[in-house]
């Protein structure tokens, strides 16, 4: 790309973001970048292969749906990404690293100067190194101790205490005193032990952060988007791509088969089955017609139809689910995290000691300039460098552990709700099934039967056909060679294979009873009907008893009908209650509450959305609808359910690690604080028993490494 | 005394300067893939379009 190209344009051209879950290699790389840029309407593109993301700069007048097909013809099934939604993580990620390098900066030269004071630096030496100190540690308190300052004075004022009140109250007054020791010419200045608190409690909050924003990259690159827009009917007969905001009632979509509908409507023309599991939970698809109501988020499954908006963005059905889950939420937020928790006992306790200390050696005869720096020993003994490590060290271990085993956590409070909960509720479709059709009786076909079926199959995009494709081809089937290959839309694959026709098609008896079916027909054969079922997830009877030996009790809760529920309530053991809107299953979440119990809520779906928002922890496979990821604490990947006990088993031993790291930190303390009390604790002491047990904290969260097996 | 008038600034300047190239390469993007940087060195980029 060395000729100037009108990529050069000074015009600021568009850019989108595109998640490319299939990047995997530096091949990946430089084919989708190559091959991008030979298109002439694509200015510029970057991978992003941490994050699994490409950013294209392109003309404004390529279209999203173009987009994703050039990437879909170059290999690479994309998903555009709304807006800027990790944006605000990156962001607080990037502060925290900047201020936690100014305060590691500032700590190492601070230090290398404290280590000629403690070994015996004198008289103007000494002076002179303070003040060193002193300016270097005054702009790194102003910048890096910014974080802190400012959560503290928000809870402040609000009436309320945190971990960052006692931080800040501590890191103030040492610095002011510090300052004064360093006027006086005073042997003890506690610049070090500032600067180096802040650095530890920095990498604290990095790591917290960091947790976050790398669960967020992964579960983005797994969202679906469910109907970003759809085909719209001109006036003029010609139809162009509308997004999904930009549509409005009254304008008339095309909505082809395996398409999901983009707005609320009412089919004007054509006849075809839906797939409303992702809305209602049940797995069974139906059949609308002409002056059938349609609603968004569902699936067209058979025939292209036309339908009329009736409704579009905040006032369709998935809106109103949206809203549900909105205020279903507001309790999760009010949940406080365990740090706080101690920190609301730990300061008032910190705070009366040093307090104490204080007047204590006033009264013990002491002049109020030593019973300050006793006092200011105290608070910086106790201020609580290892607490702030104890937690997010923990936790991040854990997240990363749990993230190379295919389980994504949203942030450090989902594992502690996580390691709370005593009662599990599971959505069926797509949750303990796989939502989707497997086919059951392949085996019935002979050879001959299995290749042309997979020939078939191959010329049609119907969800049926592409699960034999799949079950077939991970059998390493050759295809048979047909001709005249041709798919009537509602009717099935037609071909001729030499001299006979072959074709695959909806069977002509009713077979609901059995679930769906697909009818092959080969000439001079005996037909076959291949049967289907939503196949339980792997391991889901272990799952449901590894459940019950850690004392979770499990059940379902199923928008789906009592007669396609039971065989799976029966094949788990587990009770059922079925045909449940989103709001029973809020209103069973809200009674569990009230009894008393934390709710593990276990969905997929659009319809789980509000409950999963409303469980005190939630877990959602990768297979969800967007909306449910989003609202998950945890989304894992795969088809087996196995991944819900290992999250619960490692959230519970986080839990308990946290609690040693807690009463580390307390017993450190315990030994500390006398001798601070007793007016032993000079900067060096200070120092070393900072270090010394975050290093421990550290270590101790380090063995969480082995945590999933 | 004279050494340290000379070696502590040095020592500061050394400190700010690596500081000043951690800020510019956060700045910069340097940090935004890391995993795709270690792999970027294995595309060969002999052959532009």
């Amino acid at each position: 790309m060395t000729a100037a190209t009108p990529n050069r344009n000074p015009v600021a051209l568009p850019q989108t973001e595109f998640a490319v879950p299939g990047v995997r290699c530096a091949g990946c790389i430089s084919k989708l970048e190559n091959g991008l840029a030979l298109n002439p309407g694509i200015a510029a593109a970057r991978v992003n292969f941490t994050a699994k993301r490409v950013a294209i700069t392109h003309l404004p007048e390529m279209t999203l749906p173009q987009l994703v097909k050039i990437l879909g013809d170059i290999g690479f099934e994309a998903v555009p990404i709304a807006g800027d939604m990790t944006d605000g993580t990156q962001q607080e990620s990037r502060q925290m690293l900047q201020a936690m390098a100014v305060a590691g900066f500032a700590m190492m030269n601070i230090m290398l100067l404290s280590v000629s004071v403690w070994s015996g630096a004198q008289g103007f030496t000494r002076d002179l190194f303070h003040w060193i100190s002193a300016l270097i540690a005054l702009p790194t308190v102003a910048y890096a101790g910014r974080p802190f300052f400012r959560t503290a004075w928000a809870a402040l004022r609000k009436g309320r205490t945190n971990m960052d009140v006692p931080i800040s109250i501590g890191v103030l007054i040492t610095t002011a005193l510090s300052l004064f020791e360093t006027f006086t010419h005073g042997p003890h200045a506690y610049f070090d032990g500032v600067v180096m608190l802040l650095f530890f409690l920095l990498t604290g909050r990095w790591l917290d952060v960091v947790m976050r924003s790398r669960a967020r990259d992964g579960v983005s690159a797994l969202l679906k988007q469910t109907a970003a827009g759809a085909m719209v009917l001109g006036e003029d007969g010609k139809t162009r791509w509308v997004e999904a905001k930009a549509l409005l009632p009254g304008m008339d979509m095309i909505i082809a088969s395996g398409e999901r509908v983009a707005a609320d409507g009412v089919i004007l023309q054509g006849q075809s089955s839906f797939d409303l599991s992702l809305l209602t939970g049940e797995s069974a698809p139906q059949m609308a017609s002409e002056g059938d109501t349609i609603h968004a988020g569902t699936m067209n499954i058979d025939n292209p139809v036309t339908v009329r908006v009736t409704a579009a963005g905040p006032d369709t059905a998935i809106a109103d689910i949206a809203r549900l889950m909105e205020q279903a939420g507001q309790s999760k937020s009010l949940y406080v995290r365990v740090a706080d928790r101690a920190a609301r006992l730990y300061a008032p306790a910190v705070h009366t000691l040093a307090a104490a200390s204080f007047l204590g050696w006033m009264l013990a005869g002491a002049g109020w300039h030593e019973s300050l720096l006793i006092a200011v020993a105290v608070l910086i003994i106790t201020c609580p460098c290892a607490l702030g490590l104890a937690v997010p060290a923990a936790q991040i271990v854990v997240a990363g552990a749990l993230m190379r085993a295919g389980i994504l956590v949203k942030d450090g409070s989902a594992l502690e709700r996580l390691a709370e909960v005593d009662r599990a509720f599971f959505d069926k479709t797509g949750t303990l099934t796989l939502g989707r059709p497997e086919p059951v009786n392949l085996a019935d076909a002979n050879a001959e039967q299995q290749s042309i079926l997979l020939a078939l199959t191959r010329a049609s995009r119907h969800p049926l056909s592409e699960a034999i494709r799949r079950a077939l081809e991970a059998a390493s089937l050759q295809a048979a060679t047909l001709t005249a290959i041709r798919e009537i839309p509602g009717s099935g694959v037609y071909a001729m294979a030499g001299q006979r026709v072959v074709s695959l098609g909806r069977p002509d008896y009713d077979v609901a009873h059995a679930g769906m079916a697909a009818l092959l027909l080969i000439d001079g054969q005996p037909a076959l009907t291949v049967h289907f079922t939503d196949q339980i997830r792997k391991e889901a009877a272990e799952t449901v008893a590894e459940l019950s030996r850690m004392g979770i009790e499990s059940s379902i809760v199923s928008g789906d009908r009592a007669t396609a529920v039971g065989p799976v309530a029966r094949a788990l053991g587990l009770t059922a209650q079925t045909s449940m809107l989103p709001e029973d299953k809020l209103d069973a979440i809200a009674r569990q509450k009230k009894a008393g119990h934390h709710i593990l809520m276990v969905g997929d779906g659009l319809n789980d959305g509000p409950a999963l928002a409303a469980g005190h922890a939630s877990i959602a496979p990768a297979s969800a609808s967007d909306v449910g990821q989003n609202a998950a604490d945890v989304v894992f990947l795969g088809d087996a359910l196995s991944p819900v006990a290992t999250a619960l088993h490692a959230a519970r031993r986080t839990q308990q690690i946290v609690k040693q790291n807690f009463a580390l930190a307390i017993g450190y303390n315990v030994i500390a604080v006398p001798l601070a009390i007793s007016g032993h604790v000079t900067p060096l002491i200070a120092a070393a028993a900072m270090s010394g047990s975050s290093l421990i904290v550290v270590a101790n969260a380090l063995r969480l490494r082995a945590v999933v097996r | 005394m004279t050494g340290l008038a000379l070696l502590i600034p040095v020592a500061l300047g050394l400190g700010l300067l690596g500081l000043g190239t951690f800020f510019w390469s956060l700045k910069n993007g340097q940090f935004d893939d890391a995993d795709g940087a270690a792999l970027r060195i294995l595309i060969d980029e002999d052959d532009p379009l």
